[in-house]
């Protein structure tokens, strides 16, 4: 667990590899209700929306983004602010690695923010994101 | 480049009626297991991760309701040119966790629309206004969500 008198900035966070199947899309899918072919209808994803292969969802990886800060704190403090975007489709075969690292530390708010990453492994980043903690006293 | 019609925009400002959504400690346990999750008070399902509200706030609709592509005719979608639709990016802030029993209010609104070059053509970004608070009116969230047409 980080203490939060020793976070400094450019301190990297742990980074972690995700391999999307077909199984973990379908689970992710049902679980936020979403029926959107290109994530599990390969056919339909190739002919009709041209894409190469089943598309990774854009908001599982805004997930991991979170992921990345909140699980290097632990029951430290809370995310009070996040943000991402998605830059590039991700397909399914992809291994995707998130990580980030702090940007700055206000000791008055205890509040720290920390630039974040999802991108394919040995590749470009699909879904760069930012997020601000506020740790507890 | 023209590709949002004066119709279309007159659409800005509109929002949908408040939905209600009970949170359940079960749809909190599927939730992070599928986006594998590590933290045991959210694979316990004792709070949300942040982004299960993504999820739990998504219409849930008829299927004869769901369009060709499989997405949900959206009430705050208006006719655009391009019909491709990608989740594009998410801004939020929270103000409180999300936990089993919570009964929460959301209000969503069309906040804006404008027309981009993109690499591969043109896109139009959707931007919509996300407004949850508890029953007695506490804030929960607020986020900007973007969606892109191309």
């Amino acid at each position: 667990m980080p203490k939060f008198a020793d976070i400094k900035p450019v301190d990297a966070l742990p980074e972690r590899r995700f391999t999307p199947t077909n199984v973990s899309l379908f689970l992710y899918n049902a679980a936020i209700w979403n029926a959107h072919r290109i994530h599990y209808e390969e056919t339909y994803t190739k002919e009709v929306e041209k894409h190469p292969a089943i598309v990774v969802d854009g908001p599982l990886q805004g997930d991991w983004l979170t992921q990345t800060v909140l699980n290097w704190m632990g029951d430290d403090g809370t995310l009070v602010e996040f943000e991402y975007s998605n830059r590039r489709t991700s397909y399914i075969g992809d291994t995707l690695v998130s990580g980030g690292k702090v940007e700055w530390v206000n000791p008055e708010t205890r509040e720290a923010e920390f630039s974040l990453f999802v991108r394919i492994e040995g590749g470009e980043v699909t879904a760069p994101g930012r997020a601000v903690v506020r740790f507890n006293p | 480049m023209g590709l949002i019609s004066e119709e279309a925009r007159k659409m800005i400002g509109a929002s949908e009626p408040p939905i209600q959504v009970e949170i359940s400690r079960r749809d909190i346990m599927k939730y992070a297991v599928s986006t594998e999750q590590v933290l045991e008070k959210y694979l316990n399902g004792d709070e949300a991760p942040p982004m299960f509200l993504f999820g739990a706030l998504r219409p849930i609709v008829p299927i004869d309701q769901l369009g060709p592509d499989g997405i949900a005719n959206a009430s705050l979608m208006p006719e655009l040119p391009l019909k491709r639709v990608m989740a594009g990016g998410t801004k939020v802030r929270y103000f409180r966790p999300v936990k089993p029993g919570d009964v929460l209010v959301a209000t969503r609104s069309l906040a804006d629309m404008y027309e981009k070059s993109g690499s591969q053509g043109p896109l139009i970004f959707l931007v919509y206004k996300l407004d949850v608070k508890t029953g007695a009116g506490e804030p929960v969230v607020e986020e900007t969500q973007t969606r892109i047409v191309r």
